[in-house]
């Protein structure tokens, strides 16, 4: 054995999966170093899942491959096994327990036992302010979960992975859902544990904030192993074309729209604990970007322009009229279309069909003259926008559940653009749409905007607003802070104003 | 033919054709095993039963597709019998004419409206939970109906009044027709009318079908109330079988109708649901009772037998589910 090998934490070869005829692994291979920050990056599909599942035995592979865990073989593991030799996974979903205090959290496991026993809360309690130490945070103990932040949660999930002694932890999407400053309090934290000897694999197809702190990036494509690179020298945009195998190498799409017509205009928009002052204009043809941090009030600006809350002052002026609506009907009457940012719960009605969805804001329009909706109409609609915006579907009828996210994305503006909208308000349109389908999404938003429709786009990614926006504001506690013209601000300027 | 099969299946559901088979399946046993079970009086029998149960079933079937319930159905179709009896009863009892019983109709279903519409008002504008909202209605009404009449019968209406529980036009049960255009109306409201598009979604996910302008408000009043409506239909047809009403009537029936939903597909969380196959699983109910009863078991064990049928059902949709994905893998 050699000296590599036995500081290698994790050592797979040959690793190959196939489900019912469909290879999601193909003879991939995969290490970790022991302490080592390690990033696995690739597009949802490319087989991410399913290699942390053959390592932490939920799935096995197909006979050949080769798995060893700090410098012993398994030939085959069980769950049991994985965690015993000290493997963990922190998944998206964090699956803790939201109704139970951080300790009981923490230190849950080491009340499991094959007898029944009675708990001690002073043992449960030291466990968890142990392994909280071992990260070098302090969390109130007692707090119920439910009661924190996404970020504090993350680190909960993290010191129960510690008591269970893990010395290789699995963190799928780590970042999604943190701010600037809760990622560099996670990345502070896993250099903690990086410098006590655990290893940490990022997994995620959004790396720029980890790339910093992992030394190699594993990029895998459609099951196949692309490569292992350090992570020197290595950018956001050479990774995504690594994970997509196409280049998007793409200048800032800004234009001058100062001539067109104004179509929306916000003057001193306010309302009690969301947002004050807001005053904007949108024009035909043009994207607005709206950028900030989550709980800058974005959302709940965009609730107001499509008629789901009231304003407290202010006005809203639409093609010069004034606009006073008491439900977003009336904002789709008057031609505004809001696609929300949570397309799983609010976008789409995800067990109902692709043809219903696309339909479910234009019922009026496929009724027929006796009152009675017409399939024929339906059908025309739906194979129109179908082909419109190309979205690859098996059968209308199909849930739209069974759609990937970037498809998905694609029905909810074609049930908007069915409503023929004059202003389109895109909140984070891009979430949990992978980076190839990312820059479809953005070449439809272009076209629509080059037909002269109105788009205010709204997302937390800053990267995404500069590249696709004509101009774009800033918004910070309820109010516009800044107006950037993406000719003029470069986006390292604009990033360290939003993430500051 | 196969495309002929699809449209049809794309229409009524893809529940139909199972469904069509058991109801195959236990006429041929039944038929082979009792002799007089393939006979027109039995079917006759069958005929007759089957409507009031449906109409009921009906009435249950657009709350559940929304994702709720509707509990006060019977006492609700009660009290539309009660408000026909009496405005009968008001104006002449057995010698009344049609006046007051086209008058008392309309007010009856104008009460089934009403206990639907609260409901749907309270559900859809203090966002409380449908069960407990159709409890305290059930509770309410059967209270009401028993205090009004004493906990007693009401009866003594008109001798031509018999036609439309116990009639036959070219030989079809009253009933019958009266059920099948029920149907055939709510056939129409689930699946060719905006209501019944919103109510799919309702019972997928309100809040999406909000965020996409969808009334959800107006939709949940106006599900409760046509189901109000549908009870009262159903409560002067049990009026006019009986010859009576009693607040209670019929109260057995109310989870057989729930019975009959799942049976027929519908989709115990809401946003499928389809009146056709509904129709089949009530009608295989109804034979399934008739032909126990031409045996001679008693009707208690027919209703036991009803419980097995469903998980039946059950078991064998879970079989095919798995058998459908095996053949996609392979």
């Amino acid at each position: 054995m050699t000296a590599e090998a036995r500081s290698d934490a994790l050592r797979l070869t040959h690793v190959t999966k196939i489900f019912g005829g469909v290879t999601a692994l193909d003879d991939v291979a995969f290490s970790v170093g022991a302490g080592e920050v390690h990033c696995l990056a690739g597009e949802n599909g490319s087989g991410k899942s399913t290699l942390i599942k053959i390592i932490t035995g939920v799935y096995q592979p197909e006979p050949g491959a080769g798995m060893q865990i700090f410098g012993q073989d398994y030939p085959r593991i069980t769950p049991t096994q994985a965690r015993m030799a000290g493997i963990a996974v922190i998944w998206q979903d964090l699956a803790l327990f939201a109704e139970m205090t951080v300790a009981e959290n923490i230190a849950f496991e080491t009340l499991l036992g094959n007898r029944p026993r009675p708990v001690s809360y002073a043992r449960l309690r030291a466990d968890a302010q142990a392994a909280l130490a071992q990260l070098d945070v302090g969390l109130d103990l007692d707090a119920r979960l439910g009661s924190l932040p996404i970020a504090q949660r993350q680190i909960v999930a993290i010191a129960r992975a510690l008591v269970s002694d893990a010395r290789l932890i699995f963190m799928d999407e780590p970042t999604a859902s943190l701010t600037q400053s809760e990622t560099d309090a996670l990345l502070a934290v896993v250099r903690t544990l990086s410098a006590r000897g655990v290893a940490v694999v990022f997994v995620s197809h959004r790396l720029a904030e980890v790339l910093d702190i992992s030394s190699r990036v594993t990029v895998l494509r459609d099951g196949r192993l692309v490569g292992v690179y350090p992570t020197e020298g290595m950018t956001q945009s050479r990774l995504t074309e690594l994970m997509t195998g196409a280049s998007f190498a793409q200048g800032v799409m800004a234009r001058d729209t100062a001539s067109q017509p104004e179509v929306l205009r916000i003057d001193g928009l306010g309302r009690a604990g969301d947002y004050s002052d807001i005053s904007l204009t949108l024009r035909a043809g043009e994207v607005l970007g709206l950028t900030g941090l989550i709980g800058a009030g974005r959302t709940e600006l965009c609730h107001t322009l499509f008629g789901m809350t009231r304003a407290d002052r202010g006005t809203i002026t639409l093609n010069g009229r004034d606009l006073r609506m008491t439900s977003n009907r009336d904002a789709v009457a008057e031609g505004i279309a809001y696609v929300s940012e949570d397309r799983l719960a609010l976008g789409l009605i995800q067990p109902q069909s692709i043809a219903d969805n696309a339909v479910l804001a234009v019922l009026r329009k496929i009724t027929s003259s006796a009152g009675l909706l017409s399939s024929q109409k339906k059908e025309d609609t739906v194979s129109h926008w179908i082909s419109e915006l190309a979205v690859k579907i098996g059968k209308p009828s199909d849930a739209v559940s069974t759609l990937s996210g970037g498809n998905q994305q694609r029905v909810v503006l074609a049930k908007w653009l069915a409503t023929e909208p004059k202003v389109l308000i895109l909140d984070c349109p891009t979430v949990g749409v992978d980076v190839g389908a990312r820059a479809g999404i953005f070449r439809i938003v272009r076209a629509l905007a080059e037909k002269g429709l109105a788009i205010l786009l709204v997302s937390d990614e800053v990267p995404e607003v500069y590249m696709n926006a004509d101009r774009v504001l800033h918004m910070a506690g309820g109010r516009i802070v800044a107006e950037w013209d993406p000719r003029q601000t470069g986006l390292t300027d604009m990033e360290a104003a939003v993430y500051a | 033919m196969t495309a002929l099969y699809r449209r049809a299946v794309a229409a009524f559901g893809p529940e139909v054709p199972g469904l069509l088979g058991f109801l195959a399946l236990v006429l041929l046993v039944f038929g082979v095993a009792a002799p007089r079970f393939l006979t027109g009086a039995n079917f006759g029998s069958v005929a007759f039963q089957l409507p009031e149960l449906g109409l009921l079933t009906l009435a249950m079937l657009m709350p559940i597709i929304s994702g709720g319930f509707n509990l006060a159905i019977i006492y609700t179709a009660n009290m539309a019998g009660l408000t026909l009896a009496y405005v009968l009863n008001q104006y002449g009892g057995v010698d009344a004419g049609i006046w007051p019983f086209i008058v008392g109709t309309v007010l009856a279903l104008g009460v089934g409206a009403l206990s639907g519409a609260v409901m749907g008002a309270v559900i859809a504008y203090i966002g409380a939970h449908p069960i407990l909202v159709s409890l305290a209605m059930m509770i309410f009404l059967r209270g009401l109906g028993e205090f009004l009449t004493k906990g007693g019968d009401i009866s003594g209406f008109p001798q031509w009044m018999a036609v439309l529980g116990h009639g036959t036009v070219w030989g079809i049960p009253v009933p019958l027709i009266l059920f099948l255009a029920c149907a055939v109306v709510w056939h129409i409201i689930l699946n060719r009318t905006r209501h019944g598009f919103s109510v799919r979604m309702v019972g997928s996910n309100i809040r999406a079908a909000a965020y996409s302008g969808i009334h959800t408000k107006r939709t949940l009043v106006l599900i409760y109330t046509l189901s109000g409506v549908m009870c009262a239909v159903a409560g002067i047809l049990m009026l006019s079988r009986f010859n009576s009403v009693r607040v209670g009537h019929g109260e057995a029936l109310l989870l057989v109708t729930v019975l009959a939903c799942f049976l027929g597909g519908v989709d115990p969380f809401g946003g499928f649901g389809r009146v056709l196959p509904v129709v089949i699983a009530l009608i295989v109910l109804q034979v399934l009772s008739s032909g126990l009863n031409l045996l001679g078991a008693n009707q208690h064990l027919s209703t036991a037998v009803w419980g097995l049928f469903l998980v039946g059902v059950m078991i064998l949709r879970w079989g095919a589910e798995r058998l459908s994905e095996r053949k996609k893998r392979s």
